[in-house]
């Protein structure tokens, strides 16, 4: 067999790709998604907490949020969700009953995206000129209501972009909890490939797998270009119906 | 013009200090309801600091402000910001949201009106000062000097019995400066009570009642227009007009 057949062999065997589709989309994208969306949003919100505390007058605040975020961001993924995972499983497991490590999973996901989410957040909230807050107290606004109404929305807008890619970054780290032993049906993507893998000494199952990764990535990614170029350059504007009115006038009379 | 329910503002003896820099050392300003006192004086003379803590966006170290003759330092200032309206050098619009919004935020969430009567409201406002027919698009899309009449308009909404201008024309390109004094004009001819922090000495000298001179946190001199700018007794103001004049 000639090297070339050989790597297509290894890396591109579609019957044995073919044969990890199903769960690769049945249960793998479902279960990817779960970890992804649910850490995502809780992530933002403990995200924006952590930017109105990292912004607060009181220097506890102050101090408590820096502390966090420069913990959680400092340790590596995989580190925190093992230590989460492991370390908080008896407590899981008294609460919700069961032994499937995806609460757990959400949680150790969701404190590593909150250290970073807030750090966005927080550079958003800070680039929104002080006239807006000035402008917004000056009306009778207090303090939260100018943060909540005015300051926070723009901040928030502007960062958008990296938020997305902060959520990029997410789908692939949430591949990580594997680590906790995943039971069947819990499987996610990189699982999936990674078993299929194992059993059969191929490689292809884990390339079908990293292109589901770059069908839900990739889009994203130009998403993101997308709305960052909408942000800097606006929504291509409405003309006024007299400045349109004009030139249809003049088309017809020709 | 509609007719204004004004008030008088006093502030007395009023100091402010940013650590070692005292930025107002002691100012008296009163303004008589209906009337337009303007404020001029070299950059840094504290004119901009002296509105921002008449109307408590900065607390004073010491003094007193009145409004029809009661102390307003021990009210809750959000309460007492939304009777004094203020217009910004910057216009400090607020792009997220499209011009009547702008106008109408204060009306839904301060004043608690339904939706439809805040936007009636603001629409209201925005025909004052002839920008009804952008209600509907965003700060960015206008000129300098139609962003300028709507954060006025968006002031007037809330009904305040004073009304502050910080240097509301600086940033303005020349031939959009007349349009914004013409508007701030017939405030003054409509009874609104006005501090108006300026470079603009004809607007001073012709519409204000009171002129007050400030320069390094103190009042240098006040009176009428005709004596500041034809009669000036101190050599600061002297030297002020021969610059600006």
């Amino acid at each position: 067999m000639d090297l070339l057949e050989q790597l297509g062999d290894t890396f591109l065997n579609w019957e044995e790709m073919a044969k990890v589709i199903p769960s690769l989309l049945m249960v793998g994208l479902p279960n990817t998604l779960v970890l992804a969306v649910a850490s995502g949003i809780l992530g933002s919100l403990l995200g924006l907490l952590l930017a109105l505390m990292g912004i607060s007058r009181n220097p506890a605040a102050r101090w408590a949020a820096r502390i966090y975020t420069d913990l959680f961001r400092g340790l590596p993924a995989i580190l925190v969700i093992l230590v989460i995972g492991i370390g908080l499983s008896p407590i899981a497991r008294e609460i919700t009953g069961s032994r499937n490590p995806y609460p757990l999973g959400i949680l150790a996901l969701t404190l590593i995206a909150g250290a970073y989410i807030g750090e966005i957040f927080r550079s958003g909230i800070q680039s929104v000129e002080k006239g807006q807050l000035e402008a917004s107290r000056a009306l009778g606004f207090s303090y939260g209501s100018s943060m909540r109404l005015v300051v926070v929305p723009q901040g928030i807008r502007r960062v958008l972009p990296a938020l997305v890619n902060q959520f990029i970054s997410l789908l692939k780290d949430s591949s990580l909890v594997f680590m906790l032993g995943l039971a069947s049906s819990d499987r996610e993507i990189f699982r999936i490939g990674n078993d299929a893998m194992a059993n059969t000494g191929n490689l292809s199952p884990l390339v079908a797998a990293g292109i589901l990764y770059l069908i839900l990535t990739v889009p994203l990614t130009h998403f993101v270009n997308f709305i960052d170029n909408r942000l800097r350059t606006g929504r291509p504007e409405k003309k006024e119906p007299d400045e349109l009115a004009a030139p249809i006038g003049k088309g017809a009379q020709a | 013009m509609t007719e204004f329910t004004s008030g008088t503002l006093t502030g007395k003896n009023l100091h402010l200090s940013f650590g070692h820099n005292h930025v107002l050392r002691g100012i008296d300003l009163h303004v008589e309801k209906g009337t337009t006192a303007s404020v001029i004086g070299p950059s840094g003379s504290g004119k901009s600091t002296l509105l921002r803590v008449m109307n408590r966006l900065i607390e004073p170290d010491q003094g007193d402000i009145l409004l029809d003759g009661r102390s307003v330092l021990k009210d809750n200032p959000d309460e007492l910001r939304q009777r004094i309206g203020m217009v910004f050098q910057q216009f400090n619009l607020f792009p997220h949201k499209t011009v009547v919004e702008n106008v109408s935020l204060a009306l839904r969430k301060l004043r608690k009106l339904p939706k439809d009567q805040a936007r009636a409201e603001a629409l209201e406002q925005l025909d004052l000062v002839g920008l009804k027919h952008k209600a509907d698009v965003r700060p960015a899309n206008l000129s300098g000097g139609q962003m300028q009449r709507v954060a006025i308009a968006r002031a007037l909404a809330m009904k305040p019995e004073v009304m502050f201008f910080d240097e509301a024309t600086s940033a303005l390109d020349p031939e959009l400066v007349k349009g914004v004094l013409a508007l701030m004009t017939d405030l003054a001819k409509g009874g609104m009570t006005m501090v108006v922090v300026t470079h603009e000495m004809g607007f001073s000298r012709n519409v204000s009642d009171t002129v007050t001179f400030m320069d390094a946190g103190v009042v240098v001199e006040s009176g009428p227009p005709e004596k500041i700018f034809s009669a000036p007794e101190t050599d600061r103001l002297k030297g002020f007009l021969s610059d600006v004049l």
